[in-house]
């Protein structure tokens, strides 16, 4: 379970407030107008802002000063999700070890992740030799071997076509369901919460708000969320 | 560890001088020269730039590429070649002294404050040119489409667009070429000399070998250092820019200047222009392949040395820029890069006569002179190549920085994985800068070689030196292809299957 308590992020001035908890296991879209904090959530989450004042709990452990690569957290951004010169195998297999020093049992591991999410065959392939869709799957592959129990999303298909964006969501929904994993995924698209997500965290004029069921929520909004879905 | 070695020199430079006497008057004829030859040679230099940048700035023509391509090479063209192609072009018996003894004329004299002002404005044309023509990109095409619209001819321009452009921009050209000239040594060791036509630098040299006046070399050192220090402060203050970027082959769309007599003009000033700048390279490798054949076994030596002397002298540079380059991009050393920059405060000669002070007590400084040769070359380099590799470094850094840290990539997968395979065409730039210097620097090498040993610049300057003008033009037309040959290696090398 993830629990942020009476959290205040700093970002660079900006500062949002959110006291809430994600049951394990769920799927939670983060929306709310651009500007209001849905990044500096995330990213306070992953370790990159400060929190300057609560604390950040995963399954009753303080987290709050965790250095980002020891957090229970595979994080996918909004672009730059692939190292350029690195084959997708290599991309892949950094969730393992960032030294890339795999003995046969990662290797094979890395395989069947890429296996899984489509790309079979391509394992040698260079980022630009792959589409846009084909770039999100390899990135997903590697939050697959990373095999972290929390996973933040901030906009990553936001480039992508709408058919397209609406099959990586498909795809993501699938893999946290067979891992078990808990999603937060930043959106600004209501549809995207609809399609996967069973609770929506809102985030408005710097405050977070504590999860609420999808349905209830986007059928019957508040006055905020309203003004923001127009 | 740079900052122990140029600082380490500078004090043992000042102890040193503070035990010598004040400056006698030779001393301050050679300050007074340093001075005057460093002026005029800015000053002519971005007076000569300023239509040349505009030339280019406004025509399209084939060959501009190219042209604007090869501004950049004196960066990297050795001294020494550059000084005898301009004496078989100026000198008493070159090209122009010919034309002029078959007129029944006088031939022009090449040595003195004014063969060291056209060397100085050969090498710094170019560079001053580009800065220039970076003032004049600078202007946004908007502008020009709007005073085209207006109407505004060349008056007007003049007023509206180039004056506030040039006003900006002229006096960083200034300082800069001012503050390089300031520590010439090679061109006035070739084209100088004499009690009137006498750098410190030189004179430093002088003190050094001819006289071994420790107490006077390092009194001229301490008063070098205090001149190049402040006029580098300086310059980095005035200059935009470094000169050497890229985009400036991009020709801006212009309508005006399309009068006859400014296409006259501007052609007129490309082609000599270029010819100022291409005839002594002309001239260098036609009299160097009638040398060539028959090269003394002594350049092809120090031909080898020099190859070693670049690649150790590379080596050092990539090991101190690289560490340097990462920190400052990872926002842990402002002081990091004043440091890189002490290598542009100081001079050469500077350090050498600080190390050799420094070792002279505990080794023999001459059978260290190539080690210390390929140190201080690197360190000269430092600046530069700190200005390729931070801006890339920073920028890794910023885009994929984020993501190693999630992956728990700490600091070695890091740099092994990320930093260093995506910097590599600039490690390459630099690297190749940096091998190219080292390759034809005549500095410190002077001051310690002994008979025995010589790089390839040497070896020329010995071979002018006994007026064996074949032989050295031969020897220089070697060392202008290893030269070349080194900068293309590695920066092709850099460039060769890096993915954008």
């Amino acid at each position: 379970m993830l629990r942020l308590e009476r959290v205040t992020v700093d970002n660079g001035g900006f500062f949002l407030r959110a006291d809430l908890e994600v049951e394990a296991g769920r799927k939670v879209a983060v929306i709310g107008p651009s500007g209001a904090g849905k990044t500096t959530l995330i990213e306070a989450i992953a370790g990159f802002l400060p929190v300057v004042d609560g604390r950040i709990l995963w399954d009753g452990a303080d987290i709050t000063g965790t250095d980002p690569g020891h957090r229970p957290v595979a994080m996918l951004f909004q672009d730059a999700n692939l190292f350029p010169h690195l084959s997708v195998a290599q991309n892949v297999g950094l969730g393992l070890r960032p030294d890339l020093k795999l003995d046969h049992r990662q290797q094979e591991q890395v395989a069947r992740a890429i296996a899984r999410v489509g790309l079979a065959g391509m394992e040698a392939r260079k980022p630009a030799a792959l589409s846009g869709g084909q770039q999100s799957r390899a990135a997903l592959a590697r939050v697959l071997v990373q095999g972290r129990p929390l996973l933040l999303l901030d906009e990553p298909f936001a480039a992508l076509g709408p058919a397209l964006k609406g099959e990586m969501l498909d795809l993501v929904a699938g893999l946290v369901d067979e891992t078990g994993a808990t999603l937060l995924m930043v959106s600004h698209d209501p549809g995207d919460a609809r399609r996967i997500a069973d609770q929506v965290v809102l985030v408005e004029n710097g405050q977070a708000h504590p999860p609420q069921a999808t349905g209830e929520l986007l059928d019957n909004p508040p006055p905020a969320l309203r003004a923001y879905l127009g | 560890m740079v900052a122990a070695l140029v600082l380490g020199s500078l004090v043992a430079v000042l102890l040193r001088a503070e035990a010598g006497r004040g400056p006698g008057p030779a001393d301050w004829a050679a300050v007074r020269f340093t001075l005057v030859q460093a002026v005029l040679s800015a000053l002519v230099s971005v007076v000569l730039a300023i239509p040349l940048a505009r030339a280019l700035a406004r025509r399209r023509f084939a060959g501009r590429r190219m042209l604007v391509a090869l501004l950049g090479a004196p960066f990297i063209l050795p001294v020494i070649v550059a000084v005898l192609g301009l004496l078989q072009v100026f000198g008493r018996s070159g090209w122009i002294s010919q034309a002029l003894g078959w007129a029944g004329l006088p031939p022009v004299q090449i040595y003195g404050l004014h063969g060291v002002v056209l060397a100085h404005v050969f090498f710094n044309l170019p560079l001053a040119t580009r800065l220039i023509l970076q003032g004049w990109q600078e202007i946004p095409g908007e502008r020009f489409r709007l005073a085209a619209q207006l109407g505004a001819g060349p008056r007007a321009m003049w007023q509206l667009l180039e004056r506030p452009m040039l006003a900006q921009v002229v006096p960083g050209a200034l300082a800069v070429v001012f503050a390089i000239c300031l520590s010439s040594f090679a061109v006035a060791v070739t084209l100088g000399g004499g009690p009137r036509a006498t750098t410190i630098e030189l004179a430093i040299y002088q003190a050094f070998r001819f006289d071994f006046d420790l107490g006077r070399a390092a009194m001229l050192s301490g008063i070098q250092i205090c001149l190049t220090g402040a006029a580098a402060v300086f310059a980095l203050r005035t200059a935009r820019g470094e000169g050497f970027g890229g985009g400036l082959d991009r020709a801006v769309r212009r309508w005006d200047g399309a009068g006859r007599g400014t296409k006259v003009l501007d052609g007129l000033v490309i082609a000599l222009a270029s010819s100022f700048l291409m005839l002594p390279l002309l001239a260098v490798v036609l009299s160097g392949l009638a040398g060539l054949a028959d090269l003394p076994p002594a350049v092809w030596r120090a031909a080898l040395t020099s190859v070693l002397v670049a690649g150790g002298s590379t080596g050092i540079l990539l090991a101190m820029a690289l560490p340097m380059a990462v920190t400052v991009a990872l926002g842990q050393g402002r002081m990091v890069e004043v440091v890189g920059l002490l290598g542009l405060a100081a001079s050469p000669l500077v350090i050498g006569t600080g190390l050799f002070i420094i070792i002279n007590p505990v080794a023999d400084p001459s059978g260290l002179a190539l080690p210390i040769t390929a140190l201080v070359n690197a360190v000269m380099a430092l600046p530069f190549a700190l200005r390729i590799l931070v801006p890339r470094a920073s920028a890794v850094v910023a885009r994929y920085g984020r993501l190693g840290l999630s992956l728990n990539m700490g600091g070695a997968p890091f740099m092994w994985r990320v930093l260093i395979p995506r910097m590599r065409p600039q490690i390459g730039f630099a690297a190749g800068l940096g091998a190219a210097l080292s390759m034809g620097d005549l500095g410190v090498v002077a001051l310690f070689a002994d008979p025995e040993r010589a790089t390839l610049p040497l070896q020329v300057f010995r071979l002018m030196g006994a007026y064996r003008m074949e032989q050295a033009a031969g020897a220089a037309l070697l060392l202008l292809a290893l030269s070349m040959a080194a900068f293309w290696l590695l920066d092709r090398g850099g460039k060769w299957h890096a993915e954008a």
